[in-house]
């Protein structure tokens, strides 16, 4: 190799340059998702169970076990409660998962993610499991 | 003539962490008094230091209005130009001056800034037109106010490096590529002359991209000019989203 070919090299090292796609994308957007269901849903909860319910102007019926029970049966009902308990899981797990690295926690990183998204995984696939066990076809 | 009472009557102290390398071994605050007015910068401060009080004081500035990004310095912690900081801002209390944050000092309030140039020079910082070697005589790129207004508020960076001082994941690992830069890579992304996406893109989609930010948005407080570094990553996050869900149908 001549020195015009190292200078070449050189210049276009950075084009050169192994770069490494991160799988963010998909903790990322589960993130997200999770982050916007709770932030749409949680008021509208405090509203229902915290105040209209109190207050008499929704009748307590309306949230009673047997409602909630046949609510979960439907193939509609189980798809609602799966994604809200799911993704702001998801989200809750994602945002402890990088806090740890906010924390200057460096060791174990790798276990870090497979213990956070794990846990996420696993309980999302249990809620899966039990609401399908409870439909009512 | 009220000035001039004002002048010899009201004072306010300074403390600059000093650091001179060849006989300083670590650095050490040293305060200054000063006469106040209203109307006078931190920059000005300083040059009223080096002229009246301590000729070996080391500090950087050129403009003084805000425009060359040279005199970024941590005021109270904080960092700020400080041509465009103002003692009226903080008197009667004592003002600390420190060398801008997450940089290496060289001297005084004077930072090592090689890792943020580097990271500027690594964004490809460039239009990248579609058709190499476009004859002159084929006229200038067209655009739109539309097209300008798509980038126009994050090309206003001054590289001040500010938003690298105020960055807590730039703090926890300098591998991150870091608001200015990112916004400077988005700023050509979304410039409609420009037909390098795909090559930034891969820049974009590292971990040390994007995705080092987790949306402090402290980089968008301290920003001088307005230039909201958060929201450009934020939006590369989207990009970068985008770019990953292709990647999965269409391998390279």
């Amino acid at each position: 190799m001549n020195n015009k070919q190292i200078k070449n090299n050189e210049i276009n090292n950075s084009s050169t340059k192994k770069y490494s796609r991160s799988h963010e994308p998909i903790f990322w957007g589960l993130f997200g998702a999770g982050g916007m269901l709770t932030a749409f849903f949680t008021p509208i909860m405090i509203l229902i169970t915290g105040l209209l319910i109190p207050l008499g102007i929704i009748n307590a019926d309306n949230l009673s076990y047997q409602k909630i029970y046949q609510f979960t049966g439907t193939w509609y009902g189980a798809a609602i409660l799966f994604v809200l308990v799911a993704l702001p899981l998801w989200h809750t797990l994602h945002r402890i998962f990088h806090s740890l690295h906010d924390l200057r926690i460096k060791r174990g990183r790798d276990w870090q993610q497979v213990l956070c998204y794990g846990f996420a995984f696993a309980v999302s696939v249990f809620v899966f499991t039990l609401l399908l066990q409870m439909l009512t076809l | 003539m009220s000035q001039a009472i004002n002048m010899t009557d009201e004072i306010i102290e300074i403390e600059i962490l000093r650091y001179r390398p060849e006989q300083d071994e670590k650095p050490f605050p040293q305060v200054f008094e000063i006469p106040y007015t209203p109307d006078l910068s931190i920059l000005e401060a300083l040059q009223y230091i080096k002229d009246h009080l301590d000729s070996t004081i080391s500090f950087r500035w050129s403009c003084r209005m805000a425009i060359c990004g040279s005199c970024g310095l941590m005021v109270n912690g904080a960092p700020k130009l400080g041509c465009k900081a103002f003692l009226r801002d903080y008197y009667p209390k004592k003002v600390k001056l420190e060398a801008l944050a997450n940089f290496p000092i060289e001297r005084d309030l004077v930072v090592v800034m090689d890792d943020f140039i580097k990271k500027l020079e690594e964004v490809k910082a460039y239009l990248i037109p579609e058709v190499k070697n476009k004859p002159l005589s084929d006229g200038p790129y067209q655009q739109t106010p539309e097209q300008l207004e798509k980038y126009r508020q994050f090309s206003m960076c001054i590289n001040c490096g500010l938003c690298y001082s105020a960055c807590p994941q730039y703090a926890l690992d300098n591998k991150f590529i870091g608001p200015a830069a990112l916004t400077l890579l988005a700023r050509y992304n979304r410039d409609g002359r420009d037909a390098g996406t795909a090559e930034r893109m891969k820049i974009v989609n590292q971990e040390e991209g994007v995705w080092g930010c987790t949306f402090v948005g402290y980089c968008s407080v301290v920003c001088p000019k307005g230039v909201d570094p958060a929201a450009a990553i934020q939006l590369l996050k989207v990009e970068s989203s985008k770019d990953y869900l292709i990647g999965m149908f269409k391998p390279e």
